[in-house]
């Protein structure tokens, strides 16, 4: 088993989702770089458990499938309000509140 | 592994029902709200706030006969604890819960928002909270942050056709998705450090020296950085003028408090459970979180012009505050006092903060601004209102015989203590900033005595019993802590130290 190939795949996820939150302006592209952090994550949790034959990775990595689910369905339902009020999600332009 | 896992799941594990009837009081409510609205439709309406405020009292039952009951609870292999820590901390959430809910109730109904969601979202988040104050495991944690959290992003947008509040919703969304993601990274390596999701056993692997040092410091600092966002801490407080503003003010007031004291408790059990044996880790990062947070909160409140921002960065500010004692929660025979302090301090600022909302809320339902000029010669038309919030700035600013001097006493105290570089050096930044607080808290207070109503506009402020109560409340408990602090202080007095540490 060699746990560094799967650690390095979630290294690199993890910072392809924090790159792409920062540099993104589209809310929708935001939003599929975050979900790439939380795959990040998962990988780590499956790759730690199958290494230490633990189950509490596998249980909590479905636990984080399951709550990101709920997340993105908020988070695009917010996404469509923008759009209906503002037709545009470009995330630059939300700059109503400054100081 | 497959028949590992179908033995667990055909076995349910031993649960003590009394440990978790408070969430099961609250769930019920919850329940009971959505299903009002579903059979009673818009009749239903007149009674969703009345119904959400009994819930929460409800709730505060079985905590008082757990509280009574002594003896310390653990649930489901010790991922789930209820102790004295957990109880009072429910008893504040429950308090700040209760007095939004006051808050709220006409400010819903008379703008004609959805009502039973509203209320219905707002006891899921509270559920969260009080999930959140017994969570001992990376798993729980987890889950009572997204429960916190998801219900919360939804309440800021609840304006849906103003674009203020759109914003103000989807920035707190990303930002808190985002820092929940990383906070998760940081989870995740933890969870490989120690081969356990328990903080009982994380706290083992890590003070036992046998892990890597550059990876328990990475994921630490991914943890508290993704709940320093939950708290505002600077740098991590950039959401929080933007969305204090967006959001509807008895939401402002929720996130203020409520979400942010369970920030606050997910960062002590962390710490004293989990990672307390890693002070040289956490010990600076949390200095440098506190003495940023004071310092910038405070230099930024300066220069606001909108109540609910200066609020927003006076928060900020507290929340340096609030996390200072932490900074040198390492040090030998400090830590149960520092933990303590926090949790005192917790109590008092929900109080006074809330409070502080609860006038702004009543002023703006006659001038429908929050603009700090509007607030000008309140005391001329709205004298009890001034001397209301008056009284909360001079508590939030630390000044005796109010709640918020004890609690900035007890800082200093633990600070100073503390006997080395670090701890005197905070000590010395708190004292320069509770100066400068006092400046922006008595500029507000000097507008409402001293300045003309804008045009000569003196007719009273429309106020309802639910906000009457509301301010009794809260002026009733920042009293209490200033008064005989000694007393009040004894139910704040916890430890966590005898699980992890």
């Amino acid at each position: 088993m060699f746990l560094n190939q799967f650690l390095l795949l979630s290294v690199a996820l993890f910072a392809i989702g924090v790159y792409g939150v920062l540099a993104r302006r589209n809310g929708v592209m935001v939003l599929m770089s975050i979900e790439l952090i939380l795959n990040a994550v998962n990988i780590n949790l499956v790759s730690f458990a199958a290494f230490t034959e633990n189950l509490a990775g596998e249980v909590f990595a479905l636990f984080v499938i399951a709550v990101a689910a709920a997340e993105v369905g908020v988070g695009l339902a917010m996404i469509m309000l923008l759009y209906r009020n503002r037709r545009n999600i470009d995330l630059t332009e939300l700059d109503l509140m400054k100081g | 592994m497959t028949a590992q896992l179908l033995a667990l799941a055909f076995e349910r594990p031993a649960i003590d029902w009394h440990a978790v009837a408070p969430e099961l009081v609250l769930l019920t409510a919850g329940c009971l709200i959505t299903l009002a609205d579903v059979i009673f439709l818009e009749k239903a309406r007149s009674f969703t706030a009345a119904l959400a405020g009994l819930g929460v009292l409800a709730t505060a039952i079985p905590l008082i006969t757990l509280a009574t009951s002594g003896a310390d609870r653990v649930l489901f292999g010790g991922a789930y604890v209820v102790d004295d820590f957990a109880l009072i901390t429910k008893a504040i959430f429950l308090m700040a819960g209760y007095v939004v809910i006051l808050l709220s109730t006409n400010y819903v109904a008379e703008g004609d928002y959805w009502e039973n969601e509203y209320y219905g979202l707002l006891l899921a988040s509270l559920m969260g909270m009080i999930m959140m104050a017994s969570s001992r495991d990376l798993i729980s944690i987890f889950v009572a942050l997204e429960l916190l959290s998801i219900p919360a992003y939804l309440m800021v947008a609840w304006r849906k056709g103003d674009a203020r509040s759109n914003e103000a919703g989807l920035k707190y969304y990303l930002m808190g998705v985002f820092a929940s993601a990383v906070m998760l990274y940081g989870m995740s390596l933890l969870f490989g450090l120690a081969g356990s999701t328990q903080l009982t056993d994380i706290a083992a692997a890590v003070a036992s020296g046998a892990t890597s040092t550059s990876a328990t410091t990475l994921a630490i600092v991914f943890i508290i950085a993704g709940f320093a966002f939950k708290v505002s801490a600077a740098p991590f407080h950039t959401w929080a003028p933007d969305v204090y503003e967006g959001a509807p003010t008895p939401v402002t007031a929720f996130l203020s408090v409520a979400s942010k004291a369970a920030g606050f408790v997910a960062i002590l059990q962390l710490l004293y459970v989990g990672f307390y044996g890693r002070a040289d880790v956490y010990e600076p990062l949390i200095w440098i979180l506190a003495a940023a947070s004071m310092t910038l909160g405070n230099l930024v409140a300066l220069r606001q012009t909108n109540i609910v921002r200066l609020m927003a960065y006076s928060g900020v500010a507290q929340t340096g505050f609030i996390i200072a004692p932490l900074a040198v929660a390492g040090h030998a025979g400090l830590g149960d006092q520092a933990l303590s302090t926090v949790v005192t301090y917790l109590a008092i600022y929900a109080a006074m903060n809330l409070g502080a909302f609860a006038v702004i809320i009543t002023l703006s339902r006659k001038t429908g601004s929050a603009e700090l000029s509007s607030f000008g010669g309140a005391f001329s038309y709205a004298p009890g209102l001034t001397v209301a919030m008056s009284f909360f700035l001079f508590s939030l600013a630390g000044i005796p015989p109010l709640g918020g001097w004890f609690a900035k006493f007890e800082v200093f105290r633990v600070l100073t203590s503390a006997g080395d570089f670090w701890g005197y050096s905070l000590a010395v930044i708190a004292a320069v900033n509770s100066v400068i607080a006092l400046y922006y808290y008595a500029g507000i207070a000097r507008r409402m005595w001293a300045d003309d109503a804008p045009e000569g506009d003196l007719a009273p402020v429309p106020t309802t019993p639910s906000l009457v109560i509301a301010l009794a409340i809260c002026a009733g408990v920042t009293l209490a802590f200033g008064v005989v602090p000694q007393i009040v202080a004894r139910f704040t007095d916890v430890s966590l130290l005898a699980l992890g540490g």
